[in-house]
């Protein structure tokens, strides 16, 4: 089976520190797919070369088995990889309801119209449905800068899936969250992923909403994968205990950045 | 077509001044004329400062407007004012899609000094060449409109000040309409977020480009119908205290509104004559204080005292989703 998302010996260097080495990872459809490790393993590395935010220094990138390399974050958002980011990317000074439907009429059209105006009923109709299906219908009108951080990051997500996006890569869907709200808020993510049925992999540091969520973890340490299998079995390894989640009996890594707890922020 | 309440509004006052036009002296007409006219090629700086851009250097599409005007009879020997008007819109356009290919690569001020830069070479060459009329400029020949000479005199101000408002008023139309349009709020999503645009699907910088060429064409529209009013170009209008004041109206007026641009335009023009008639060794500190008092007191124009009473949307204080305030966003 031809994997929705490959990549094949994926390096990146900034000058004498390496932010990815080697990564050679396939995601299949329908896999929801967990990355962790420490602050700088290259987590948000890895999600900005494989959207086109960032070249890599060496290696390939494959979506549907087609090279996406080199192509342009919006050429590779249209060919279906979508994402949302650590801090939440809307445009503030706009009403939530105008966030989305700016969003719907790009899904639409690469080529916006110049006179057709772009609250039309259809797109208003189906961005109250998205703020209803993501609990955020209450700010529809408010402007973004008046939502609470929490619920920007629904609207950050919300407006990533619009496109129908074949993958969805989240960048830290719960930093900036209190702890006792991240499930709300994973929750209602997921329900709208299982409901678009869409391949996701994100970023976390808290290893309850990981464990919770997805069917695989790649564990990331100092720009390499060092585990890449079921939660369980990641999260029982040796190194990942040592190195990533900082559950080890043995003393960890003087440079391994993990700390006692479940998280890893 | 439906209208709603600023196309009404647009309607109402183009009737209103074509109204006052046949009662009102020859000078008021011909200052309205030339703020309306003005205000056209402030549309273009409001259009770009609506998508993040601030341009230093509009004088020079309103230069190519004017130079339209001014060089059509001479050189191709048109007299048709409709037709100068068009070949100076074309003209600007058609500059503005080979400046945009650089300009649009920029952001802040990069772009304000490239945009000036530009202007100011166009100065340069008018200034140095005898055959563009260097520092004198030209006068504007006797022009026709449907086939009726217009050879200037009350006549002429009077259709000037006719067709200044149709073009006004139609142009300012087309605006608010494109403002309410994809390509108007995604400008103002660029303006806001230009990666989140990106992720979008959507290329911020040919949206940059489209809206620069537009707003390129509605500025040298105006200067167009600046060199009709006065009958005469030289190559001020390309110089950078031209854009300057440009830039002055669109922050006297602000962003609120298509019809702010003209509103601030009539005032600046109103402030600067009588500014000059009653101190004329200072009018300038005036103007400047005119400007200090505005981005002290209305920093978004003079169009907030319309709007700066309306009610910000409710944000119901009970969310759904139990969230944390904490953070900014993007």
């Amino acid at each position: 089976m031809t994997p929705i998302l490959e990549t094949r010996g994926l390096n990146k260097t900034f000058g004498a520190v390496t932010a990815a080495k080697d990564l050679n990872v396939r995601i299949n459809k329908g896999e929801i797919v967990g990355v962790i490790g420490a602050n700088g393993a290259g987590k948000t590395t890895f999600i900005n070369m494989v959207t086109g935010y960032l070249p890599p220094t060496s290696g390939e990138i494959l979506m549907d088995g087609k090279a996406i390399l080199g192509l342009a974050p919006r050429a590779i958002t249209r060919a279906g990889l979508a994402r949302s980011f650590q801090v939440a990317q809307l445009f503030p000074e706009l009403t939530v309801l105008d966030n989305l439907v700016i969003a719907l009429a790009a899904a639409e059209s690469p080529h916006p119209s110049f006179l057709k105006p772009l609250r039309t009923k259809a797109r208003v109709a189906k961005a109250e449905e998205i703020l209803a299906e993501f609990k955020v219908a209450a700010y529809r009108d408010a402007r973004v800068t008046a939502v609470p951080q929490g619920s920007r990051k629904l609207i950050d997500i919300a407006m990533a899936m619009i496109g129908n996006p074949k993958m969805l890569l989240l960048d830290e869907p719960t930093s900036g969250v209190s702890v006792d709200e991240k499930g709300d808020l994973m929750d209602t993510v997921m329900a709208a992923v299982r409901h678009h049925g869409l391949t996701v992999l994100f970023v976390e540091h808290d290893m309850d909403v990981v464990r919770r969520y997805v069917s695989r973890i790649l564990a990331f340490y100092s720009g390499e994968i060092i585990a890449d299998g079921p939660p369980d079995a990641v999260l029982a390894d040796e190194r990942v205990r040592e190195l990533v989640t900082g559950h080890s009996d043995h003393k960890p890594a003087a440079n391994a950045g993990a700390r006692e707890g479940s998280s890893v922020a | 077509m439906r209208l709603d309440k600023t196309e009404l509004a647009l309607v109402g006052l183009a009737v209103l001044l074509l109204l006052g036009g046949m009662v009102a002296p020859g000078w008021l007409i011909f200052l309205v004329t030339i703020a309306l006219a003005k205000a056209l090629v402030v549309q273009g700086v409001v259009m770009q400062m609506k998508a993040g851009l601030v341009s230093f250097g509009q004088g020079l599409f309103y230069c190519v407007g004017g130079y339209a005007v001014g060089m059509g009879g001479p050189f191709l020997g048109i007299s048709a004012g409709l037709v100068l008007l068009a070949i100076g819109v074309v003209a600007a356009v058609g500059l503005a899609m080979v400046l945009g290919l650089l300009l649009t690569r920029y952001r802040e001020i990069f772009f304000a000094m490239l945009s000036l830069a530009f202007s100011m070479i166009l100065y340069g060459v008018l200034v140095k060449s005898q055959e563009l009329g260097s520092t004198d400029g030209f006068n504007v020949n006797n022009w026709t409109l449907l086939g009726q000479t217009i050879a200037g005199g009350e006549t002429a101000t009077h259709v000037v000040f006719l067709l200044t408002v149709v073009a006004a008023a139609v142009v300012a139309f087309l605006l608010h309409r494109y403002y309410r349009s994809s390509v108007g709020m995604t400008c103002e999503a660029i303006r806001e977020n230009e990666v989140r645009v990106e992720y979008l699907g959507l290329s911020p910088r040919w949206i940059q480009y489209a809206n620069y060429v537009a707003a390129a064409g509605v500025s040298a529209l105006g200067g167009g119908l600046t060199a009709l009013a006065a009958g005469h170009v030289d190559p001020d209008m390309a110089y950078w205290t031209t854009s300057g004041e440009f830039i002055f109206i669109a922050l006297l007026g602000g962003t609120g509104s298509v019809l702010a641009p003209f509103l601030a335009a009539i005032v600046f023009s109103l402030v600067r004559t009588y500014a000059i008639e009653f101190v004329p060794h200072a009018w300038q500190m005036i103007l400047g204080f005119t400007l200090l008092g505005i981005v002290v007191f209305l920093p978004k124009g003079l169009w907030s005292l319309f709007t700066r009473h309306r009610p910000e949307a409710p944000v119901v204080p009970a969310a759904p989703q139990k969230t944390s305030t904490g953070g900014a966003g993007a």
